[in-house]
Order: C-alpha cells, then structure tokens, then sequence
C-alpha cells in the first residue's frame, strides 16, 4: 500500500520509496537521510496538526506536511494499524 | 608528518559534525577553552577556536557550528562551509579535520563525514556519545569501521577522557597525509550523490553495528508523549514562559535594586573624591549614571539567559519550536522564530543575534524586523514610573489591579503589533513560499551544570561588552548635549519658553563662570535650566510641534529624545528635568508627584493619565535603542533594512500614540 508521509497513520512502519521535486527542501529532506529504502514512523504531529515528528534512522525529525507531502512510502505492514495506531 | 609542517607553526584544524554531536563539549575537552554547546539545533554560531597541544606541535583548534550537510542552506551552514573550503576571509583552510560523530545516530552524521572526504582534507572521526550508545547495548566494531571509511577513527569521551591522546596521536599522524575516498560518485549528481552516500552509509553501518532491536530507550519519546502532547504540551510551554516571566520581574529586582544602589555610591564617593569640574561631571552624570543605568539590567538577563540555556540543553527549545510553527506560520513566521522572539522579551540583541539559525533569509529578516516589537527589559522601568505615577491602587471590577492590566497590555501591544507587521511584511516586500520546517528534535539530555553556566556567562558578557562600548559612547553624547552650553548658576532670571530667540540669549548667558550653590534646592533649579538651554533642551522645544499632537510638552520631548539612545534613560532624564535630582529611580515618590503636579504655562496638567498612557503605547512600538540598530546593520548587512526597521517603527509608535492620545480625549478622558 502506497500513500504520502504526510498521509501515513501515527505509529504506523512504512518504507520510503520515492521523493518527488526538485529544489533545495527535497535535497535536505534526502540529506536528513529520507531516501529510498529507509523505514520510517510517523510519530505524532503537533497540536494545530502541522509539523509532524517522525523516526528515521535513529533520531526524530519535524518536518511540515508540506514538506512530507514530496515522500511517498509504502506500508510495511498493514496489521500494525491495529496494533500500534 | 613531514618535517615541515612540523616545523610551520600555524596548522590548523577544524572540529566539524552535526549539531548536538557533542562536539562542543569536545572542544572545551581538548583546548580547556571556554565556549557553548546546546540541544536546539545550530545555536554555536560564533567561530570560535582555541589551542590544541599534539606533543610538541601547537594547533589551532577551529569549532565549526554545527551543519548537517556542506550544500549549506542556513548562515551557520554556509559559515562552517567556507572554513572548511578555506574560502572564509582569515581563516586558513584546515590541515585535518575531526569529524565529531554521535555513535547514537550514526548514520545521518556520517553522511556529512562522506561529504568531508571530498574535499581532500585528512579527516579523523571522533566517535562521541560512546557512553549513550552502550548503555543502550548496542555494539560497534572500530577498527571494522575504521577500515570501511579507510580513515582513522577512534571513540571518545569528554567527561572521562577517553580516546584524547589516542586522536591527538592519529591527528598528527593525519596532517599532511591524503586519505582514499572510500566510495565511488563517478557519474553520479544531484540526488544520486546523495543516495550514493547513503547506500555506503547504510552498507558500512550494517558490517560494523549490532543494534539492540529493543526500543526500549525510547525515552525522549515517552517524555514527549507529554511534553509535546496535544493539550498538555501547549499548557505546559505556557506554564514555562509564566515561570520564566515571573523570575526575570520578581526575582531580580533585589539584585537589580542593591545594583541601582550600587552605582549610585559609586557616583558620590567619586563625587567626594574628585574636585568639581567638567571631568568629574562628565566621570558621574555621564560614564557611571548612563553606563549603571544599563547594567542594572544584568541580573534580569543573566536570568532570561539561564533558562534559554536549560531549555536549549535539555532540548526542550526545539519541542517549543515544533508546538508552535503551526501558529507562527500563519502569519508567514518560522517555529524556529521563536528563541529570538522569546530572548527579545530580554534584550532584542540577543534576540536579533539568535535568528542566524532560520535557514531562509527571508524568514530571518521578518523576524530580526518584529523581534524589536517585543517588550524588553529596558522598557519595564517606563511602563513602571507611568504605572506608579498615575494608575497606581485602582483596581478594574473591584479585584483586578489596573496596573497589572496595563503591564500585560503593553506587552500584548507589543505581540500583536509584530505578529501585524510580520504577516504584512510576508506577504509584501519579503514574500515567499511557506518555509521549508526540517528540524532535529534532539534526545532529552540533563543540562550540564558546567555547560550552562558558561553558556549564561558568555551571553551576559556580550551584554557587559555592548555596555562598555556602545552605550559607554551614547552615555557621553547625551551627557554632553544636557551639559552644553553651560548656564550660570546663579542665574535668577525666570526661565523663557519655547521662542527661539530666548535662546540665544541663553548662550551668551553661559559664558560666565560657574559658582558654587548653597543648598540642594537651587541645585535642582540650576539643573532644570541647565537642561533647558542645552543642545538638548533646544532639541526639546524644536520638536515640541511634532509632539504636541501626542500631548508632549518640551519636556517630554527632551526624554524622548535622550530615550532614543536607550529606553530606559527616559527616567533619569525625567529626573532631572523635573528638578528631583539625578539619583532617582522609576519607584521614586519624589518624582512621581513632580509628574503629578507639572503644569503647562495655561496652568493645565502637563501629565494625566492619558498623557501616561501615550507615552507607553509610544514606547511599546518604537525603535529607541541605538545597540538594537547597530546590530541590526550587522546582522543584515543592510543600511536600508536597517533605516526600514527605524523608520516603520518610528511611524507605527507615532501613528499609535497619535490615535490613543486624540482617541481618548475625543472619549473625554483629559
């Protein structure tokens, strides 16, 4: 199941497989270590819903909806929606 | 190493790594320097650097701030970019580099590692954090590592000492040597290179590290679950800034008070000391009273400072950050505006030096522009004196002190003002897409005692120095423009009003001799007069019609006037225009009914509520710190952003008095 980061359920594994545009934001974002391959997990987002926190590699990084919006991802595993979401 | 550059006494060497490595608390480890670290992402932004003994070989020892990647995209960036490139004007370009990386999140830091061994500079990898890393039961493979990077690397520890010979011996073994680039960019660019690095990252990580599958040290995450909880985490960030507020105007009056005393013996033993005359007048009136007059601030300061540094250390800062970039980007701000815009409720110059980490200039200027809006230290005694003197011990629905009322409203003037100014600039001269938020929220860590001690001390000292300096400079001016052109003492002639012509008369008047006085009374006249014929009692009378429409007399416009050197020098200037000495304070009775009972020549209150209440919301909104100006230029590089601030500030305060003054008297307030 594919989807954007900015769509991915809180505590939910996926794996990142594309980041889309061009431009100094997706060249930091893949320079923060969002590239192909990587697992990631929407942590939280903030209050007013925009930034998100999410763990990738090790560490947790805010980035807006926006931003997250440029990384597709692919579930890896469905069944944790039930278990940790 | 070669016997050359053994014997060339300027080797450099750049500390280089993430933010939050740890690589701080290793350059103080190595140099014993002194020097700052935190949580929140890129806050070392000063180049500092400091010797480093390697036998019998003297280094200089450069800390870089911390960067994530050398395709800089913030100022911090771009600084630790040119050093390392030997691109940065004085600074040479380093003969080895140590690359501090966190064992903790080795990957992301390694990635700036494969970008350093482009660049052909001998690296060393500092492995830090090593203590975190094993507490956590992960296990890593140095020499493995070591071999894969095909360069040196070696675990260290600050605190204990770990590994500091071990690097100085593999640095001096380093410089002057080429190391191979252990991977391959043949061919590729732009995102390829970056997925390059991060395949070998990835490759050399998983030969090298056993990981403890169990997250059970999601501690920060667990702390976060109610720090940066939905409700809780904004209601405890207000808790957090009511603490911080309540310290800075409750706690530090005592200090602030013995301080104020403090200077003002220091003025009579100087006084009792020295023989009358311009010197000592000049030593008193003008060095002790304008520069003591800052200084007071310290204790307030020095306090905002510790709890920035804990909040900074802990990481707290960027989970502020995080909470609330939803609210500051509606009006076009960055969360990262945050710490500036919260250290300007101190002192805008801090404020203003804090904006280096927002990455987009655009976003930085909007916030260097507004962070003065913010009411600072140096405006508490006007609000204070005003509040004294004409609304103290009314209270609003039988329980609410008025004066509590109006300090929240000056300093909620002051908030929305800016949060106006930064959503018109945003969308007119400085328009640009949303920025880009890509923040670290680093792991909790117990602040360093040490570490934030040194961390208060360096900030308060730029403080001190700013004081010494700039305000040491206006403190003169202004005291020479109050000072001259001297009148008589015993001059019994009544004092003229505004004509010009009066005026002249004066000057020639001031040629004559000074004589001694006889009683403390006619000293405070002289010292009214005084005032009133010098360069700044002209200034006064010549602005008066500018004023008038906010219910300024000439007086006023004096301490306006000298306030535009520094806000809270409009006490002391009041002081001594109404006669009550030169040694009184914002709580001053003395002063307060002189305010009360000043009348106009037509027999009418110079001062009334209204007229108070003008002069606050002037004070609020206007540009009238010289320090603030000068680091503004600085800071953007820009005379016509700079002008823009004073300008846009100067209009909005007199736009804003003129409609509270001409509003409230057409409401019938006097």
């Amino acid at each position: 199941m594919y989807m954007t980061l900015s769509k991915l359920p809180a505590g939910v594994n996926a794996k990142v497989t594309a980041i889309n545009g061009e431009g100094a934001v997706s060249r930091r974002l893949m320079e923060m270590g969002i590239v192909p391959g990587v697992s990631v997990r929407l942590v939280k987002s903030a209050p007013f819903g925009d930034p998100i926190e999410v763990r990738i590699l090790g560490y947790s990084l805010a980035i807006r909806k926006n931003e997250a919006d440029s990384v597709e991802v692919e579930l890896l595993d469905t069944t944790e929606l039930l278990v940790t979401g | 190493m070669n016997e050359q550059s053994r014997k060339n006494s300027k080797v450099t060497i750049a500390l280089a790594g993430n933010p939050n490595a740890g690589k701080t608390t290793l350059f103080n480890s190595l140099t014993g320097l002194k020097q700052k670290i935190a949580n929140y992402p890129g806050v070392t932004v000063e180049r500092k650097s400091g010797i480093w003994k390697l036998g019998d070989i003297t280094t200089n020892l450069v800390d870089l701030p911390g960067l994530y990647s050398l395709e800089a995209t913030s100022l911090d960036e771009q600084i630790s970019r040119d050093v390392l490139t030997g691109s940065l004007n004085g600074s040479p370009k380093p003969d080895a580099i140590v690359a501090v990386v966190d064992a903790t999140n080795l990957e992301r830091n390694l990635y700036l590692v494969t970008q350093l061994f482009e660049y052909g500079i001998p690296v060393v990898v500092a492995l830090t954090m090593i203590d975190v890393f094993e507490k956590q039961k992960h296990q890593i493979d140095v020499p493995k590592l070591s071999a894969l990077l095909k360069t040196p690397v070696v675990e260290v520890n600050a605190k204990s000492g770990r590994g500091k010979e071990e690097l100085a011996e593999l640095i001096t073994e380093a410089i002057g040597s080429t190391e191979p680039i252990p991977f391959n960019l043949n061919g590729k660019n732009g995102s390829g290179k970056i997925f390059a690095r991060y395949n070998f990252i990835s490759d050399v990580v998983q030969q090298t590290v056993k990981h403890n599958d169990l997250e059970a040290h999601y501690i920060s995450e667990k702390i976060d679950g109610i720090l940066t909880h939905k409700v809780f985490g904004l209601m405890i960030l207000v808790a957090i800034l009511l603490l911080v507020f309540q310290a800075i105007f409750s706690w530090a009056t005592l200090p602030m008070d013995l301080l104020e005393q403090g200077f003002g013996t220091l003025g009579k033993i100087v006084r009792s000391q020295m023989s009358e005359g311009i010197l000592t007048d000049l030593l008193i009136d003008g060095i002790i009273a304008g520069v003591g007059g800052v200084l007071i601030f310290l204790p307030q300061i020095l306090l905002l400072f510790l709890f920035i540094s804990i909040l900074e250390d802990t990481g707290y800062l960027a989970r502020a950050a995080f909470l609330l970039d939803r609210l500051m980007s509606r009006v076009g701000l960055h969360g990262k505006a945050f710490l500036p815009l919260m250290s300007s409720f101190a002192c805008a110059i801090p404020g203003i030096m804090a904006t280096r980490t927002i990455e987009n200039r655009r976003d930085r200027f909007a916030t260097i522009m507004i962070a003065p809006l913010m009411s600072c230290s140096a405006r508490l005694p006007v609000y204070t004196l005003m509040i004294a003197a004409f609304f103290a011990g009314q209270t609003v629905f039988g329980f609410l002190s008025l004066g509590a009322i109006l300090m929240l409203a000056m300093y909620s003037l002051g908030i929305i003002a800016a949060i106006i100014v930064a959503f018109v600039l945003k969308r007119t001269i400085l328009k640009a897409p949303a920025p880009p938020f890509i923040m670290e929220l680093p792991p909790y860590r117990l602040p360093n005692v040490r570490t934030i001690l040194q961390n208060v001390f360096a900030r308060a000292g730029l403080f001190v120095k700013r004081a010494g300096t700039v305000i040491l400079a206006i403190s003169i001016v202004l005291w020479a423009l109050m000072y001259f052109p001297r009148t008589p003492t015993n001059d019994v002639v009544s004092v003229p009003s505004t004509v010009a012509g009066d005026l002249v008369q004066q000057t020639q008047a001031a040629e004559i001799v000074s004589v001694q006085l006889e009683t403390p009374n006619s000293e405070l006249e002289t010292n009214s007069r005084q005032l009133q014929n010098s360069y700044a009692g002209r200034l006064g009378h010549f602005i008066e019609p500018v004023i008038q429409p906010l219910g300024f007399d000439w007086k006023i416009g004096v301490a306006l006037i000298a306030s535009f050197a520094a806000r809270e020098v409009l006490v002391s200037t009041l002081s001594i225009i109404y006669n009550v000495g030169k040694d009184e304070n914002e709580e001053s009775e003395t002063l307060i009914s002189a305010l009360r009972g000043a009348k106009k020549p037509d027999g009418s209150l110079v001062w009334t509520p209204l007229t108070a209440m003008t002069l606050m919301v002037f004070f609020v909104l206007a540009m009238q710190c010289m320090s603030t100006v000068a680091v503004v230029r600085r800071e953007t590089n820009s005379w016509r952003w700079t002008m823009f601030m004073v300008g846009y500030m100067t209009i909005l305060a007199y736009a804003a008095a003129f409609v509270t003054y001409q509003g409230g008297r057409l409401l019938g307030f006097a």
